[in-house]
């Protein structure tokens, strides 16, 4: 996500020409961007956890009531929350800085273990995701681009629209509907059945994605198994990205045909074919790179919903299940991975996106 | 983008001259996508209106005369999409649904706009390190996935209470927080722009305050585009809205009707092959988003000479034009590709 930075120091066609001091001037963009992160999560740790604290200590919020209150009073000082709070927040960054997130209230688990546990479940579902996204947004962009204002184009726009405007949870639950409960080919919920979770489990050093567990234990009924399973999921939540990359690689597509190189290209006897997947086709993804970085925001929001869902047992469907605990260190530690997962994201994406383009640079 | 939007825009909600103008403007299939989405938007706010009057019953009544009503019946005379599995019927609650969704949607666009602007026009004005705080603050808020905010704050703000009020005010607080940067970026952006316009320059020489120049210069110049983001972001606030209600974070189906509880409710009843609870709060929400989506949509195209459908007489000529505007644009338009259909 370029828009980060502030843009009116770029002078983009001033730069453009002399790409000679590219090299270090990439060099200094990407520090100066990397440190641009820390800001960001800065910003958001900070954000999260007063807002956490607004309502109570942690202990109150997971146990009150549940235990006589000389016990909570001293659990709440052996934990230290009844110290002044801006003692608690400076611990907490300084915790941070080290790596240690805590420990979670309700299943006394220590916070990273439960995020590496989680976090390659829903790293599990982005990927698909976004494989089913790109798969299916770009050609299709591709496709209404070309077929400007004629019916191919309206109704893949139409399509687009519809994409954006079904939240993953009703696409959900009619993917539900149609192939698991009335054709019956694909599982309801879950991410793989107890006897494949069983025979996985038996691997040393699983990676905790579950195909690439399968992959690697060779068992073919497994594979099949993590797939089937994955499935739904997958398109449930690519769908919803699909659509923004169909109506963007439109856009651009269209905005790079009406170029006069492109136009060059026509009178010189290229086919249209051609013009749209090799001449105006790579300049239009530039932009599309860039909003990869939203869109993985985006994926996160809804892999919240998309793993309730399908009980797909990442961070997102643990994130509610400790909200309703009312278990805020564990809360807080989700939150702020994921803080961290999006600055990073954002990072990478511009860094690529000035690897291909150079007036983006500083 | 055009007098006509501009001297309008005063009106535009009483009279809804731009929208007619823009219909006058549009031709063929964009028209046709315009139509489309003012006839379902138009369908939303009748059943608004009327839900107390069209709804067979309350949203939150579990019996009538003749007795409780059954719970999870598939659609009959009596219950003509069926009933839930707490034994709410299923028409009366997608009816009443839009009035909930509605309010929301008001309080929070309202309270994002009032914000938005304020910040941005001061931000963008003044400069200096407040610029600076507000730009980092908002853009770190603006990257982060946006449901996830609406629900750490519906947490923060209802604390469990889940009464009519309570839970409408929790749910537009929490959209608040998410759209504020968005509008923020917009008038911090156009203001910075007007700033440097020789009108208002003219106005610093002559002395005129800086209240003055912000409320009566920058302000009007620099809220063009808010009928636009408005229905843009109504949008995405059902959407929000339905997404913190299906977690749980929402109403209470007592307090009022909320489509998205209705469809967490729903999603247990699909293994089983019930599909009346889930389809239809489902569809309601579909169609809503999807007539404010086509409004926003094709306004925002016929604003952009590039994306604007050409009438066919002129076809070669005016795609000359629209390259010759291509140029100039190109930059911004890489570098701020739809951020409003990005986040959902």
């Amino acid at each position: 996500m370029t828009t980060l930075i502030e843009v009116p120091d770029v002078e983009p066609d001033a730069v453009a020409p002399k790409s000679k001091s590219a090299g270090g001037g990439l060099g200094r963009y990407i520090v100066v961007r990397f440190f641009l992160i820390i800001p960001t999560i800065f910003i958001l740790v900070t954000l999260v956890f007063f807002l956490m604290r607004v309502i109570g200590d942690p202990i109150t919020a997971a146990q009150g009531g549940r235990l006589p209150p000389d016990v909570l009073a001293q659990r709440i000082h052996d934990a230290g929350y009844d110290r002044p709070i801006i003692v608690q927040y400076f611990e907490y960054l300084g915790q941070l800085v080290t790596g240690n997130f805590g420990t979670t209230i309700t299943d006394r688990r220590p916070v990273v273990e439960m995020l590496s546990t989680f976090g390659a479940a829903t790293l599990e579902l982005s990927i698909n995701a976004l494989i089913v996204a790109l798969a299916v947004g770009i050609p299709l962009g591709m496709i209404a681009a070309q077929r400007r204002d004629r019916a191919t184009d309206a109704f893949l726009r139409c399509f687009a629209i519809l994409c954006y405007a079904t939240p993953v949870f009703f696409s959900g639950l009619l993917l539900k509907l149609t192939f698991s409960v009335w054709l019956g080919w694909l599982p309801v919920a879950g991410r793989v059945s107890t006897r494949t979770e069983l025979a996985m489990g038996q691997l040393a050093a699983p990676t905790g994605i579950y195909w690439l567990d399968a992959l690697r234990s060779g068992n073919f009924n497994a594979l099949g198994d993590v797939v089937s399973h994955a499935v739904l999921p997958a398109v449930a939540l690519g769908l919803l990205t699909a659509g923004v990359f169909l109506r963007l690689v439109r856009t651009n597509v269209i905005g790079t045909l009406g170029k006069d190189y492109v136009e060059a290209g026509r009178s010189r006897g290229v086919s249209e074919f051609r013009l749209v997947t090799k001449h105006a086709y790579k300049p239009a993804l530039i932009p599309i790179i860039t909003v990869m970085g939203l869109q993985i925001a985006l994926m996160l929001g809804g892999a919240v919903l998309t793993e309730t869902t399908f009980e797909w047992k990442g961070l997102g469907y643990q994130l509610v299940q400790y909200l309703n605990a009312r278990d805020f260190v564990a809360v807080q530690g989700i939150v702020v991975l994921l803080a961290v997962i999006v600055a990073f994201t954002n990072f990478v994406v511009d860094v690529v996106a000035a690897l291909i383009d150079p007036r983006v640079r500083y | 983008m055009s007098t006509a939007t501009i001297s309008g825009r005063k009106k535009s909600f009483l009279s809804g001259l731009p929208v007619i103008s823009h219909v006058n403007k549009s031709v063929g299939l964009q028209r046709g996508m315009l139509i489309t989405g003012l006839v379902l938007t138009g369908l939303f706010l009748l059943s608004t209106v009327l839900a107390p009057f069209i709804a067979p019953y309350g949203y939150s009544q579990l019996s009538d005369a003749s007795g409780s009503f059954p719970t999870q019946e598939a659609p009959s005379s009596k219950h003509l999409l069926g009933t839930t599995v707490g034994g709410y019927d299923v028409l009366s609650r997608v009816l009443w649904g839009s009035q909930t969704a509605v309010t929301v949607i008001v309080v929070a666009v309202a309270m994002s706009i009032f914000l938005g602007v304020a910040l941005g026009l001061l931000s963008g004005y003044f400069g200096g390190w407040l610029d600076r705080v507000l730009v980092v603050i908002a853009d770190a808020i603006y990257a982060f996935p946006s449901l996830l905010l609406a629900i750490v704050m519906s947490i923060v703000i209802s604390r469990g209470q889940s009464s009519f009020w309570g839970g409408i005010l929790a749910c537009a607080f929490s959209i608040t927080v998410v759209f504020v940067p968005q509008y923020f970026r917009v008038i911090r952006a156009e203001t910075i722009r007007l700033k440097a316009e020789p009108f208002v320059e003219s106005a610093m020489v002559l002395g005129a305050s800086s209240f003055r120049i912000i409320t009566r210069h920058i302000f009007k110049n620099a809220t063009r585009t808010l009928p636009l983001m408005f229905t843009l972001n109504a949008s995405e606030a059902i959407l929000t809205l339905a997404g913190l209600g299906f977690l749980g974070f929402g109403i209470e189906p007592s307090s009022a009707a909320e489509w998205g509880f209705d469809l967490n409710k729903a999603m247990a009843d699909a293994s089983s092959g019930i599909w009346w609870t889930g389809v239809f709060p489902g569809i309601a929400i579909v169609l809503t988003v999807l007539g404010l989506t086509l409004v926003g949509e094709s306004i925002n195209d016929l604003n952009d000479p590039r994306l604007r459908g050409r009438k066919r007489a002129g076809g070669k000529a005016s795609r000359s034009k629209a390259t010759a505007g291509t140029d100039g644009k190109n930059t911004g338009a890489t570098t701020t590709p739809e951020p409003e259909a990005g986040k959902a």
